[in-house]
Formats: C-alpha cells, sequence, structure tokens
C-alpha cells in the first residue's frame, strides 16, 4: 500500500463545522447535533457555494449553531435572527441566507418578525429547533410547549395554547413549510435539500428530544426513550391541512412537507411593481445585468 | 482610510428649501447609504417617506419593518453584506433599538441612528420638541461601550452630519447618532448640496490579506479592526457574546477585560480626531454658554443681548456630543467663572459640564422639559447670574 493512501481521513464535516470549537456544548441526547449534520450534509448535496451562504442564530441552545458553522456566522440577538437575516440579504441578494434557531427564539420572542418575514416572502430559509421549552436557562414555558406539559415556570403544567408552527407560517404566506423530528435524518436532509433549492420564505421545523429538562421534568426517559416516542408516533403526512398540525402533550406528531408553493420574493415584487410604476427611471436592484 | 468621492446617482446638488429631516434622508443619500429599514414616528417619519420616494431613482433598498427592533437589526444585517445603512427614530422607537444598538457596538458594525427627539419619557410628545434622549443614546444599552453622536442646529447641519456620520462609523466601526430634534427637523431652511466630486467619503478598512488569517477583531494600528463583507469567503464568525479576536465566544473575565476596553478604547483614544465643536469669543470670556441643537439658535440672542449688556459672554456649541469635549471643557474651566448650559431636558449635557469642570468653573443648568424651546430670557437670566 502506498503511504499517501495512509493519509489522515478526513472528518466529513470538517468543511462545514469550526472544528476549533468542537467539542459543542449540547447535552449528551441532544437533537440540534443531528439537525446540523442534516443542514451539512444537505448543503454537500446541494452543490451551493459555500462561501455565499450565511447563517444567522438567535440566542438560546440552537443559538448556538451560528458558532460552530464554517460560513459567514452571525450570533444576534434573541428573537432577532429573522430581521438580521433580512438585512444580509436584500444587501446582498447573491447570499444564501439561512436562520437557524429555537422555538423560544423564532416564535416566542421573535415571533413578530416571523410573520412578517413570511408575509413579504423574504427569501430566506428558516430551520426551527423545537424541543418545546426554553432549555438554554432551564426549562421554562414556550410559545410551543404542548397542553399540560411540566415546565419550570409552568410547575402544575401548561394551561396555554401553543403555537403549531407549519400552520402558523403556512397562513402568514411561507412558500415551503415542512416538520420532522430529529429521528427523521435523512428527511430532514431532503427536505433542507429541497428547501434550498427553492426561493422565498421556506420554514423547516424539527422537532428535538431536550433530554436535560423537558424530558427529565415530565419523566419522559433518556435519549432513547424519546426517539421511540418520535417512532412510535410521528406520522407522515405530506401535503396535510396546516390545521391539523396541533401537538398534544406525548401525542401524534403530524410530519411531512405541507406547503410547497411559488410566488415572487420580496425583491422580485419590489422590482416589479417599481419597474411598472416607474419605467426605465427606475433603477432596478439586486439583479444581474 | 480610503477616501472616496460621492456617487453622483445619490447627490440633489443644488440649492434646496428643505427641512431637517429630508435633509438627512438626502444626505444619506449622498454618502452612499442604499439601505434604509424604518418604522414609522413622528417626527421622525418625514425621513423615511424621502428616502423610499428617493432610492428607486438611485439604485437600493427601502424597507419599512414591522417595529425598530426589526429595523436596527435589519441595519446591522445589512451593513455585513456590504451596505451603507440607516434608520431613523423617536423616542419610544429609540427606547426599541436598544439592545440591538448594543450588538452593533459589540459586533463592531457601521450603521448610523438618526434620533429627532421629541418630548419624553414613554410616549410624551410626539409632534413636539425634546432633547432628553443625550444620555439615553450614551448609555442606553446595557454594559460599557462607546458610540459617536453628533447633533446638528438646522437642515443644512443635518445634510451634512450625516454625511460625516456614515464618514465616523465606516472610519471606527461604531454605530453613529445623528440627535437632531423636532424643531430642526420639522424647521424648513436653505439647504446647499454641493456637487458630488465635492463631498469626500470615507470607504470602509476592507482586509486584504490571506484569507485563512483574518482576524474580525484584531485591531488595527488605529484601534479599528478590519471588516469584510459576507459572502467574499472569508466564513467569518460574530457574536454578541464576549469574544476573541477571531470573533468566537470566550465567556470569562479575561476575555470580558479585552473585549470591553478595545470598543471602548477605540473611540476614547480617537476622541480628538472625533470631536467637532464651534467657539465664539471664549478667549477672554467670563461665561461660556454651552449648548448643541436647536438650543443653540434660540441662545444666539440672549447671548448678544449679555454682550450688549457688557457681559463678557463666549459659547461652545457641541457638534459632537458624544465623545464629550472633556479636555476643552477642562481648559475653559480654569479660565472662565461659569458655564451656561441650556438644553431642553432636566440638566443632561450639564452634568457632563459640571463634571468635565471639576470646580474650575460653576455649571449652571438651563433646564426646559421641551415641548418648547426656551424663552432667550430665562437664558440671558442665567448668563447675568453666572457673570455676577
Amino acid at each position: 500500500m502506498k503511504t499517501e493512501e495512509l493519509a489522515e481521513p478526513k472528518n466529513p464535516m470538517e468543511d462545514f463545522l469550526r472544528m476549533d470549537r468542537i467539542p459543542h456544548i449540547w447535552c449528551p441526547g441532544c437533537g440540534i447535533g443531528t439537525v446540523v449534520t442534516s443542514f451539512a450534509d444537505a448543503l454537500r448535496k446541494s452543490e451551493i457555494d459555500l462561501d455565499k451562504v450565511a447563517v444567522v442564530s438567535g440566542i438560546g441552545c440552537a443559538g448556538r449553531v451560528a458558532g460552530y458553522v464554517k460560513f459567514d456566522s452571525f450570533h444576534s440577538t434573541h428573537g432577532r435572527a429573522i430581521p438580521f437575516a433580512t438585512g444580509l440579504k436584500l444587501a446582498n441578494p447573491e447570499l444564501n441566507v439561512i436562520v437557524f434557531s429555537g422555538d423560544g427564539d423564532i416564535a416566542g420572542i421573535g415571533g413578530n418578525h416571523l410573520i412578517h418575514a413570511a408575509r413579504r416572502n423574504m427569501d430566506i430559509l428558516v430551520i426551527c429547533v423545537n424541543n418545546f421549552n426554553y432549555a438554554m436557562t432551564g426549562g421554562q414555558v414556550a410559545a410551543t410547549s404542548p397542553l399540560s406539559a411540566n415546565l419550570s415556570t409552568a410547575p402544575y403544567g401548561n394551561y396555554e395554547y401553543p403555537f403549531s408552527l407549519p400552520y402558523l407560517v403556512d397562513t402568514c404566506g411561507a412558500t415551503y413549510a415542512a416538520r420532522w423530528t430529529a429521528l427523521h435524518i435523512r428527511r430532514v436532509t431532503r427536505s433542507i435539500q429541497e428547501a434550498l433549492a427553492k426561493r422565498g420564505f421556506r420554514f423547516i421545523e424539527v422537532i428535538t428530544p431536550c433530554v436535560t429538562l423537558y424530558a427529565r421534568r415530565n419523566r419522559l426517559g433518556d435519549g432513547l426513550n424519546l426517539l421511540k416516542y418520535y417512532y412510535d408516533k410521528s406520522e407522515i403526512q405530506h401535503g396535510a391541512d396546516t390545521r391539523t398540525l396541533g401537538i398534544d402533550y406525548q401525542g401524534k406528531l403530524i410530519v411531512g412537507k405541507f406547503v410547497d408553493r411559488e410566488k415572487p420574493t420580496f425583491l422580485e415584487c419590489m422590482n416589479t411593481h417599481l419597474q411598472k410604476a416607474l419605467g426605465s427611471k427606475y433603477v432596478p436592484y439586486g439583479v444581474k445585468p | 482610510m480610503r477616501k472616496v468621492k460621492a456617487d453622483p446617482k445619490g447627490v440633489l446638488t443644488g440649492s434646496h428649501y428643505l427641512d431637517g429631516d429630508f435633509a438627512i434622508a438626502e444626505g444619506a443619500l449622498a454618502a452612499g447609504c442604499r439601505f434604509f429599514a424604518g418604522y414609522p414616528i413622528t417626527p421622525s417619519t418625514e425621513t423615511a417617506e424621502r428616502f423610499a420616494e428617493r432610492i428607486p431613482f438611485v439604485g437600493g433598498v427601502f424597507i419599512q419593518m414591522e417595529d425598530e427592533i426589526a429595523s436596527i437589526t435589519a441595519l446591522i444585517g445589512a451593513s455585513w453584506a456590504g451596505q451603507k445603512a440607516m434608520t431613523v427614530t423617536s423616542g419610544p422607537g429609540f427606547s426599541l433599538m436598544m439592545e440591538n444598538i448594543g450588538l452593533a457596538a459589540m459586533m463592531e458594525t457601521p450603521i448610523v441612528i438618526a434620533n429627532v427627539q421629541r418630548g419624553g419619557p414613554s410616549t410624551g410628545l410626539p409632534t413636539l420638541v425634546g432633547q432628553a434622549d443625550m444620555m439615553q443614546v450614551k448609555f442606553g444599552s446595557h454594559g460599557d461601550y462607546e458610540i459617536i453622536a453628533l447633533s446638528p442646529e438646522s437642515p443644512q447641519e443635518c445634510f451634512d452630519l450625516t454625511i460625516k456620520a456614515f464618514n465616523l462609523s465606516e472610519t471606527y466601526r461604531v454605530p453613529v447618532f445623528v440627535m437632531t430634534d423636532e424643531c430642526v427637523g420639522h424647521m424648513h431652511e436653505k439647504v446647499v448640496i454641493p456637487p458630488a466630486e465635492q463631498i469626500e467619503l470615507v470607504e470602509r478598512k476592507y482586509y486584504e490579506g490571506p484569507k485563512e488569517k483574518y482576524l474580525p477583531y484584531k485591531p488595527d494600528k488605529d484601534l479599528v479592526p478590519f471588516m469584510v463583507k459576507a459572502g467574499d469567503g472569508y466564513r467569518f464568525h460574530t457574536t454578541g457574546l464576549t469574544h476573541d479576536q477571531r470573533g468566537y465566544p470566550v465567556i470569562n473575565a479575561e476575555a470580558q477585560d479585552w473585549c470591553v476596553k478595545h470598543l471602548v478604547d477605540k473611540i476614547r483614544k480617537n476622541a480628538n480626531k472625533i470631536i467637532e465643536y464651534q467657539e465664539d469669543q471664549t478667549d477672554n470670556a467670563e461665561v461660556v454658554v454651552v449648548s448643541y441643537g436647536i438650543t443653540s439658535r434660540v441662545a444666539i440672542k440672549p447671548v448678544l443681548d449679555a454682550r450688549k449688556a457688557g457681559i463678557k459672554v463666549g459659547t461652545l456649541r457641541l457638534i459632537t456630543v458624544w465623545p464629550f469635549p472633556e479636555s476643552r471643557v477642562k481648559e475653559l474651566a480654569q479660565k472662565i467663572k461659569a458655564f451656561v448650559v441650556p438644553e431642553l431636558n432636566l440638566g443632561q449635557i450639564c452634568r457632563e459640564v459640571e463634571r468635565c469642570a471639576a470646580g474650575g468653573a460653576a455649571a449652571i443648568s438651563v433646564p426646559h422639559c421641551g415641548g418648547w424651546v426656551h424663552d432667550p430670557d430665562d437664558i440671558l437670566k442665567a448668563i447675568k447670574e453666572a457673570a455676577r
């Protein structure tokens, strides 16, 4: 055997992760890492220019993703990843801007930005890791916590109705909406690939286990127990009516791709409309000559 | 620091009759700002309206965001993608922006924010003047950091200082504020916009070395780190967390010491290059009136009246309010009896004058809660008292 063949094997994630920042801070059994792996895999398979990828996160466990991925990456403030991404995308329309953050960040404190970015059809992809609670701060009740689930600020069980995220973004006008669990590694990858190939406001929710807080507080067992729950309770229903996607405590998880529509993005609408209104005096923006 | 001439596309060369709000929009366009994100709020909205009307003919983006938090955060994103970006707001919107002003300072992002001040607190006086955000602009976000704040006294200065604000923000990688007020914002005056080739702009200091060696927070000789743009292949990281020169989070006291002192030092140690003020007859003065924005216009009459009455009055008009011209106030304090500081708040900048005077001269506040400008006689009374 020739010596060069014995060269140190390269970690397949090396092109995608800041290896000098590994190990990461996520708990054993947490699902965020597998979603990041799917994301990297999807980027590899999509063969898009990685120099043009920008990842924006907010604050929280999933908010740490921006710190680990080897792209232009921005760890912004709590809830503000979407407007940050909006600025990046509009200032340089060539960028492929991906928001990677958690449910508390995107749908809780950042909910206003979520609905408006979907309404405008801002050309960004949002990957929302949903672990049903505010994990970084110790397992508080979230806008996604199922009814009756026990959280540190809902110590006798949650009595607030949760958001159903694919339904929310569908009604706001997203061009793509899907939900998977962290167990659906290949499907998450394929879904991200599919979303990367589309334009407009694209949203993928990935239900992930929070072993340390949500599971422990609700006595749901370890990571393996949660994966088994996903395996038993998730049901793929592509194209399901998004009104039917509510998640009950330990209930059925309807997953799949629910929305896949074409419509012009914010910048396309702006250029088309202003061209029509102002004629040749209009200076088109972000359009390659 | 590379200087370039303004792009004629954005420059509306000529003599105009404009209000301060419009002049800010024209200043931004002349400075090469091609990204504006804003949210309507009286008395600043006209700037956003003017930008929205003009930008389609220049080539750029205006976006009305869902709130002021989104507006300022979008600016930070836009700036990292290489655009000069600005927003405009007033009291309540300014308060909403505070957290992400801290993010811009922490990420060392050049952005420009104009605050057309109205009476506060809370909803206060939406349509009437105030100058009570002068401490908020300096200290409003949590933690220690530095910013630059300019205060125009006329629509012409709204135009000129908006360009200066962009130049300073690009030079120092810092948020820069145009702290105007409702009176100047809604005051119509002649504004002369020079030809593009007479408008000098500072170009952002972009890193050009080997990609793998780029450090987003390594201070250069002038303490300001080199910047790069998203999409240029540097694959950099930046965070609101305390970080090292790589931009990587480091959560300990040593990293905090380096990070915070760096943010503060790059402004404090360059303060003499940043600070601009206008002085008149301070040489033999016994009293110096310190003012800024609309109040410096109001102070003209009482100063002239006092001189007629034989009082030696000088004036110090702050064009840069932050960083504060500390050493100049210290020097003057050794030579004069007292400073008189009229402002449309209960003594915010007077407090700073008093601190810098350090007992060398008295600092007499002429407070006013806003809603209208000072009665010139109140300022005159204070000058007379100071000269006694």
